[in-house]
């Protein structure tokens, strides 16, 4: 149970379930829980490795803290820009933001 | 036969956060209800945390509750409040899309397992074994000096972060 393949199998399936969601749906909302899916399985990664392979046992755990705080501010400026969108689109799909385009 | 029973015990934990991790990123992307997914997002979180106990930190577990399940989920059921996405009508899936994308990640999953399963991962030579280099104090001290510039770096993105959110957020308003 305790070995490093196993967290690797569980990070790869946590991250597929992210990537099915990021393509899949159309609500941006959506699309940014699966971007907090993809981090969290990076980050699993980050310290299995560190777990059983590396000399120095505080380095993935530093990574780790790092990207908590990028994750962190990805959300607020990415659900600050959804609200900013659903004001002037009144909708919070993707298709409502290609009036950008121009 | 007592350190048998406890290892069984840790097992089954261990499985139990496994599963409980998998079924919330399936209640975050399978739903069409946007707050179904946030409280799976939660869930698959909490799960992650657990396995972090089972790596052995304790600390960024609790990071991880504190930020994640603590700051982000709620930071996004307060916006899907304010946006009340809840009442807008949802558009139909499209088949092809849902299977091209399942097959997509399929693949990506079947890679990166054989990829894990094929490796031949072999410790770091000068690895220690010492469970106390994992403790809360040598992370501390750890990112108050060699890592130090990770810890700067990490609050000047968090204040830029905050600035632009609260002006795109504010802006936005006094425009439209």
């Amino acid at each position: 149970m305790n070995n490093l393949t196993t967290y690797l199998i569980i990070s790869a399936l946590l991250f597929s379930l992210g990537l099915l969601g990021i393509l899949q749906r159309r609500n941006l909302i959506g699309m940014l829980i699966s971007v907090e899916l993809l981090l969290n399985a990076a980050n699993l990664n980050f310290m299995a490795f560190n777990r059983f392979l590396n000399p120095d046992p505080v380095e993935g755990q530093i990574i780790a803290l790092f990207v908590m705080g990028l994750a962190a501010a990805e959300a607020a400026i990415g659900l600050s820009i959804i609200l900013a969108l659903y004001r002037k689109m009144h909708s919070i799909n993707i298709e409502g933001a290609q009036k950008l385009k121009g | 036969m007592g350190s048998s029973s406890l290892q069984i015990l840790m097992q089954s934990a261990f499985w139990g956060t496994v599963a409980l991790t998998v079924a919330g990123a399936s209640i975050a992307v399978f739903p069409r209800n946007i707050l179904y997914n946030v409280l799976g997002l939660a869930l698959a979180l909490a799960g992650i945390a657990g396995l972090y106990l089972c790596l052995g930190s304790f600390f960024i577990a609790m990071m991880q509750i504190l930020i994640y399940v603590g700051a982000i989920c709620i930071a996004i059921v307060f916006a899907i409040m304010l946006s009340s996405p809840l009442h807008l009508e949802v558009p139909k899936r499209a088949v092809p899309k849902v299977a091209l994308t399942t097959v997509a990640s399929a693949v990506f999953f079947t890679a990166m397992v054989s990829a894990a399963l094929r490796t031949d991962w072999t410790p770091s030579p000068d690895r220690v074994l010492d469970s106390s280099l994992w403790s809360v104090e040598n992370i501390g001290r750890a990112l108050l000096t060699r890592y130090e510039l990770v810890f700067e770096v990490i609050s000047l993105v968090l204040l830029v972060a905050i600035i632009g959110a609260a002006v795109i957020a504010g802006f936005s308003r006094r425009l439209s």
